[in-house]
Parts: C-alpha cells; structure tokens; sequence
C-alpha cells in the first residue's frame, strides 16, 4: 500500500494530509519517508513548539513556509509558582522578528509564559497583514501601548485573548485605538486587566455584530454589562465584571433591566467573571443556568443556589468556600461535569479545612464522566482515592495538592496505595501531580500503570532515587517531570540519561544532584541543554562537583546553549568547551 | 455521609490490604509482562540486582531532612505566597492522633532511616519479589515511628510555591471579598413556613405556610381563594411548573389576564417576581409575599406586563 502511494502525485497525499490535523499525527506522517516529509512541511499551517529553546525561528521558518498559526511556550511550568527567577528568559522578540522578515503569512499567535514587550507587538501589528488571532497566557513585559498597536494595526483582528497576564497599565485608552472599521472581533477577553475605558468598550461592542466570547474585567459595572449585553445577546461566552449594586433605590431598576437583557442571551454556555459578586443580584443569571455548561469565579452561598440549576455543567471553577456540602450539590446536578477545579479561599494559612475527601468521593460518585481534576484541600485519605479511582476511570488530569508530606490522617500511611489506584484505573491518564506523604512504592505504581503519562509533578518526596527510576524507565511516553524538593540526586538522574532525548524536559530544584551529575549529563547528551540556576546562592557556590545545585532544567534541543541565558544561568555544556572552566564565560 | 465509605474501602481490620493489592495477586498471570517491562536493572543486563541497600535508605532519610530545611531557607528570602508547612507540628491535633509521626526520636547510625522500614517489609521493590509478579503488602507497621525527624523551625514555616497556585490567581482571590464567606447559610428546618402575604388595596394582611403547598400552582390557587374577594385573575391551567422554573410562560400562567403580580422580599431583602426559580428554592428564600398592583410592578416583568396588557 505504502508503495502505491508513493506513485500518487502529490496533489493527492496533500490532499489527504489536509484531513490530518493533530500536530502530533502531522508529526508522524512527516517521519514515514523524505517524499512525505516534504509534502507534508510545505502544507502546514499549525506548529505547536512546546519549547521555545528548542529550535529557532529560522529553522521553524525553512521547514514550514506556509505556517498560519503558531504556539510558542517559553518558561517551565513551576515558573508559575516563583520557582524560575524572573528574568530567567522566554522572550518572543526573536521570534517575531525573523517571522517578521521573511514572508510568513502569520494570523494566528499563542503564547504561554513568555516575555513579550511593547515593541514586540507592534512589530506583530504591522508585519502580518491577515492577523487574526493573539492569545496570550501568563506572559508578561508589556504595557497597554502594545495592546493599543495590536488595536490599531490589526485590521482583521477576529481574537484578542489576555489569561492571566502581568501588563503594565497606562493611561492611555487602547480599546479607543480599535477604528471605525473593526468589525471583525469574535472574542474579547481583558479580564487580567485593572481598568478600561466604559464608553470605547460599548461602542467596539455595538460595531461587531459576531463577537461570541467576551470576558469583562472588575472595571466594567453591572450597569455596563446591562447595556453590553443588550448590544450582544449573541454571546456565548460571558466573563462578568464587578457584579455589585450599590443600595440605591434606582439600583433596582437596573437589576431589573439586567435580568430582562439576560433572558434575551440564550446562547451563553460558559460563564465566569463574578470578581466580586453581591449575592442579591445573583438571581439575574439564573435564566442562563440551565445551558451553561463552563462556571468559575461565583463564591459563596449563592453558588449553590445557581448550581442547583446548572444541570448540564460540564466545566467547573469554584472556590474551597463552597465546602462538601456544596459539592455533594454539585455532585447531584451536574451529572455531565467533565471538569472540576477546587482553589483555596485561602491560600495561606492553614485550618482552614473547607473541602475534604468527602467532597472529592462525593463528586467522583455523581460525576463519573470526570476526566479532569485540580483539588486543593489539607487531607486526603487512600480509601477516598481508592473509591474515587474505582468511580471515576476517565482521568487524563488528576492534580491533588495537598499539605506537603501529610499521610493519611486516619491510618497514618502514605498515598501510595490511593496515587496507585488512580493511576492503575485511569488507562488515560496523562497528567499527575503528586502530594501528600508518599514513598516510592507509589512511583513504582506510575511507573508500572501509568503507561500514558506525560507529565508528572513531584513535590517532597524523600525516599530513594528508586522511586525516580521507575518513573523514568516506565513511563515510556514521559514527556514533563518536574521535581521539587525531593531528595533524588545523581544516581536517579544519570542512570538514563539517552532518556531525556525523548523529553520536552526534566526540572529538579531543591534535590541532591550535584553539578558533577548535571556536568555529565550534559557532557553525554550534546543535543540537551542543561541549565543551571544560582541565583541565590551566587556567592556561595563552590563551583565543586560535589555541591548540590539548587535548580537544574534541562531540556532537548536542536540549536544548542541559548545565547540569551542571564548571568544566573549556567548552561553547562557552553562552559564544559570553555578553557578556563566554569567562571569564565557564563 | 463519607464515613460509611472509608469503612466499606478500609475493610475489615485496620491492615487490610487494599484492594489494589487483593486483584493483582489474582491476575499475575498478565501482569508478569508488565513488570518485566519495568523491572529496574540496576547491575548489568541479565545480573541480579543488589539486595535493599539500607545504607543508602538512612542517607538519603537525612537528605529528606536537609531537603527540606533548604526549601525553608528559600522561603525566608521573600516571595509571595507562602503556605504554611502544617506537617511541621503546626497541626497539633495530627500529632497527638498520630502518636508520632514526626517523633522527637532521631534516625542514627544503626537505626533505618523513614523509608527504610518500609522498604525492609516490601522486599518486592527488589526485583526478586517483580519476578514472581506479586506485590507484598504494604508494611502494616504505621509508617511513623519510622519517619526521620523532620527539624523544621519551632513556628510554623512556609515554603516558596507551596501551594502551587498560580500568582495571578493568588492576587485575584486575595481582592476577593470575604464577607460571600460568611453568608449566613440559611437553613429552613423548622417544619413550617408561615409568611405573610400582602395585597395593594386590601385592608388586612394574610399568613400562608409555604411548606402546605409543593407548587406555584398550588401557592397561587391557595391565594386566589384567599383575596378572591379582591380581583386577582386566574391562573392558567395549562402548563404544570416544571422543575426548573425559568421559563417565560410560567411568569405568563401567574399573571395572564391580572391587575395584579405576585412578588415576594427574598433574605436579602429584594422584591423578586414570583415563579423564576424552582419551588424548593423560592420556600428557602421567601420571606414575604405581596401581590403587587401591575403599575407598580413595570420593570419587574416587562414583556409579562405587554402582553397583559395584550389581553386585556
């Protein structure tokens, strides 16, 4: 067959490629021979690059001509939690300057933890001329004049998607920059954003009659949602500013007005927003509850009431405060509920036990199609996991965080055996984050079941590099492990180091290898970059072999030690080639 | 509710071995290939592995110990977001269940280090044990008399990235008002409901027990008769309400052909149009009735309002 393939002509195979969309499979169909590697690489339009560090643009560039969309991911994922100083990297401005110079029709940009500047996007602004779509996701080093060039500039702009970003407000009114002309928004989303200007925002809206998704932020009042909807009851997806009334006799008024306009939305599915949300007014979306099928942000009493009638939820973000209770509710009515998120109220200090695992079997006993889960809560039992395993088999995310090192309180024994029965049930499971008192019989477990894990988070976990070992040897589709304060060390890391070849990446921090290990591991693997970051203990360090490293990250490329690592980052294969040793040449 | 569960899954003594353990000991046949795919080879290819080195166990118990003491000194640099390291004796209650899980008792030279003890009961983690493709039990001793001390600061410590929430949220929930918190969870459990009901015009008020009614019809044919010496109009008769009670027809079967409409003051004080939320909901939450005069009420229900007037 593959052979009367080979005499098609290439209309044909790219014809068929068309229909192949995942980047992973285009991947695969580009490895079977060279006449499809080069049919395939001038037809596609999506690249996902989960590493920026590890090509460049210019070889992006050579092999996809024809890319229309790309994603681009920049720091490690524990960057999120301050365990990557800030200005360890990630910046796209390379990247969209050589997208820039050559002839790359880009629309579409995505970006996740990434450092973007001002300039950056106005050079995206003006260099693409059918750009359609930016998302950007925790990035941060902009301004809102950035925001103002991509308004201004993007004549067709269909997306503009800001998740959580860090952007320096100024006083300038971007939305104002959006012309006359921008009729083009589908989705809207300014929600990290601190202030927007009222009156631009209702007039963008007027004029683009497709918008679908829309996210608010605190600055939008309820009286300007009332009207915003009133020009849009086309949306889809609503993200709620302040939901507050004052105790103003008129007030009412409005909350009447808001109620009648929503009840005119029929088509909201996803909702969130509710920054701060004063319960009275909460019964005006009650008419949008029965289809909704995305909910976060709403807190408090209220939230059961409106879940009470969210009979088709399939995605939803709460906070602890809604307590077990609240989610045995959610447990009886949202039977669909695919996805569930449980962040602390309270992130700091602890007693302040508001969701236990009864909640959790609660809702993995009304809820078996659960396939996605991020539970924060103080305690959790390997009975609770046991019965959570057995309810719910369809996990391909499972993040439990839990107090660092705490066993189960009633039998006083590791997680293992609740960790083991998650991963032995859910055949898909693709993601596992690991809290809790465990030891490494509970890698054993990932190791032998987990067989299509791809990234594994590991927080203080003592015990033998054993435990490391078995993840590595037995997840074969391992792609992101990520290890803090835990105590494996040079044993673990170099037994197979031809391993992380076949991984995006490996982070440890606070464990005991030494820069002898991550100098070997570096000397061994040249297309693997292995950074080492001081940034605390500069001073200090030995610069011996012997010296533990506080943060190490080391990650597969094809384009060797980046050259715009800051001066407490140490890629160790750049220094092993310097004569002089280690302090020269950092 | 979840005791029942923890029992069922505990089993019958306190060590019972999980379930996990009792089907793979009646499946072995297929898992054999399984462990074969994971079976460590931590000599050369086809030698033995070495027996538990329990040398390695104690050393590397202590390094847990001084794992963990670095992440503290990270933390006391700065940084936001620090969650309190509980397992430090910040929960005494923990403690005292525990016995003692962070004993005061040291790990020396000779002693087995946290992990050991358990790794001495599970000879399987060896590959002999993977061979035979049965899994011991786990070490039915409590893991905490083994555990190294943990020497943490005397008050409680935090940890950087401990939680791991992302700041952006951190900073979001930290402008997150607490008094949604401290909503006073209503609860009716008082076996009547006795409200008064109200008529613009009419001269006296009424008391009704919401609990005797399981429907808006029902509450509507109830008051009807009550105030029938007042014109209240009819309800419909088609259209039983549904659970849901959200749909605009219902507002139409309460308030098709009257002068009048059918509000209630909810627990937060807001006069609210009757028959917008499920029946259950509305008894929690009401606290009075009042029939309103339909000139009073444009605003509540306007389209309700054009189309009594359409009838009328």
């Amino acid at each position: 067959m593959l052979t009367m393939m080979n005499y098609f002509p290439d209309e044909v195979l790219e014809h068929v490629f068309d229909f192949v969309t995942s980047h992973r499979d285009r991947n695969a169909v580009s490895l079977v021979c060279k006449l499809w590697y080069n049919v395939e690489r001038f037809r596609r339009q999506q690249v996902f690059i989960g590493n920026c560090y590890a090509i460049s643009p210019e070889r992006l560039i050579a092999r996809f001509p024809g890319v229309k969309a790309l994603t681009l991911k920049g720091k490690p994922h524990f960057a999120d939690f301050n365990l990557v100083p800030h200005d360890w990297g990630g910046y796209v401005q390379p990247w969209i300057e050589a997208l820039a110079r050559s002839r790359i029709g880009l629309e579409e940009l995505r970006l996740k933890r990434m450092v973007v500047s001002d300039e950056s996007l106005d050079v995206l602004s003006r260099s693409f001329t059918n750009f359609k779509s930016l998302v950007l996701v925790s990035c941060e080093g902009f301004t809102t004049d950035g925001l103002a060039a991509i308004a201004a500039n993007c004549r067709f702009l269909r997306e503009l998607d800001l998740q959580e970003n860090e952007i320096e407000e100024k006083k300038n009114h971007w939305l104002c920059c959006f012309p006359d002309s921008c009729t083009s928004l589908v989705s809207l989303n300014f929600a990290c954003l601190k202030e927007i200007n009222l009156a631009a925002l209702e007039r963008l809206v007027a004029r683009n009659p497709n918008l679908k998704g829309l996210k608010l932020n605190r600055a939008v009042p309820l009286e300007a949602l009332q009207r915003i909807l009133m020009r849009a009851p086309q949306l889809v997806d609503l993200g709620t500013g302040s939901f507050v009334l004052d105790r103003d006799p008129d007030d009412f008024e409005t909350y009447r007005k808001l109620r009648a306009t929503i009840l005119k939305c029929r088509s909201i599915r996803n909702l969130s927003g509710f920054l701060e949300a004063a319960p009275r007014c909460l019964p005006a979306i009650y008419p949008i509850c029965l289809n909704l099928s995305y909910a976060a942000g709403i807190n408090g009493s209220e939230l059961i009431k409106l879940i009470r009638l969210c009979g088709k939820l399939q995605r939803l973000w709460i906070l602890d405060c809604i307590g077990d209770e609240g989610l045995e509710v959610v447990a009886s009515t949202c039977k669909d509920l695919q996805e569930l998120r449980v962040f602390p109220c309270h992130p700091v200090g602890a007693g302040h036990a508001a969701v236990t695992e009864t909640g959790l079997v609660a809702i993995s006993s009304g809820c078996p199609k659960l396939n996605s889960l991020l539970y924060y809560c103080q305690q959790m039992t390997n009975a609770a996991l046991i019965a959570v395993a057995k309810n719910c088999p369809n996990f391909i995310r499972f993040t439990l965080c839990l107090d660092p090192i705490n066993p189960d309180p009633v039998t006083m024994q590791p997680l293992d055996e609740g960790f083991g029965a998650i991963v032995r049930s859910s055949k898909r499971l693709q993601r596992l984050s690991l809290s809790g008192l465990f030891t490494e019989r509970v890698f054993l477990y990932i190791g032998m079941y987990a067989e299509q894990l791809e990234m594994l988070s590991i927080a203080f976990a003592g015990e033998s590099d054993k435990g490391m070992l078995y993840v590595l040897n037995g997840c074969k589709k391992l792609r992101k492990l990520e290890i803090r304060d835990s105590s494996f060390g040079d044993m673990a890391l170099l037994r197979d180091v031809g391993k992380y070849e076949t991984m995006r990446s490996l982070w440890m921090s606070s464990c005991d290898v030494t820069l002898g290990g991550c100098k070997t591991v570096a000397k061994k693997m040249p297309r693997l970059n292995v950074e080492i970051i001081n940034e605390n203990d500069r001073m200090k360090f030995a610069h011996e072999d012997n010296q533990k490293v506080e943060k190490m990250y080391l990650y597969r490329t094809l384009v060797g030690p980046r050259e715009d690592a800051p001066e407490f980052v140490w890629t160790l294969e750049k220094l092993l080639f310097t004569p002089g040793g280690l302090l020269e040449d950092q | 509710m979840s005791v029942p569960l923890e029992h069922d899954y505990i089993g019958l003594s306190s060590e019972a071995v999980p379930s996990m353990e009792g089907s793979e000991r009646s499946s072995s046949g297929g898992l054999n290939l399984n462990l074969k795919a994971t079976e460590l080879r931590l000599g050369l290819p086809g030698s033995e592995s070495p027996g538990r080195d329990n040398g390695v166990g104690v050393l590397k118990s202590l390094l847990v110990v001084s794992g963990a003491k670095r992440g503290f000194s990270d933390a006391i640099d700065g940084g936001s977001g620090k969650w309190v390291f509980s397992g430090n004796g910040g929960s005494e209650a923990e403690l005292g269940k525990g016995g003692n899980l962070f004993s005061p008792r040291s790990v020396n030279g000779g002693g087995k280090g946290g992990g050991c003890e358990c790794n001495n009961q599970n000879t399987g983690l060896g590959s002999p044990v993977l061979k035979d493709g049965v899994v011991p039990p786990p070490s039915p001793k409590p893991l905490q008399e083994k555990k190294p001390q943990l020497s943490a600061p005397a008050a409680k410590a935090q940890v950087v990235g401990w939680p791991p929430i992302r700041s952006f949220r951190k900073n979001s929930m930290a402008t997150h008002s607490p008094k949604n918190d401290d909503d006073a969870e209503g609860k009716s459990g008082s076996g009547c409901l006795y409200v008064k009901v109200s008529m613009d015009g009419a001269p006296y008020l009424r008391k009704v027990d919401l609990k005797t009614y399981g429907s808006y019809m029902e509450l509507s044919s109830a008051l009807e008769k009550m105030f029938s010496c007042f014109t209240i109009g009819q309800c419909s008769s088609h259209g039983v309400p549904s659970r849901d009670g959200l749909n605009e027809s219902r507002l139409m079967d309460l308030l098709s052909g009257s002068e009048y409409v059918l509000t209630y003051e909810d627990k937060d004080g807001d006069w609210m149009l009757v028959g917008d939320v499920p029946w259950e909901m509305f008894t929690e939450s009401c606290k009075r009735l009042r029939i309103m005069k339909s000139s009073e009420a444009i605003g509540l229900a306007p389209r309700a309002m054009e189309k009594c007037k359409n009838r009328n």
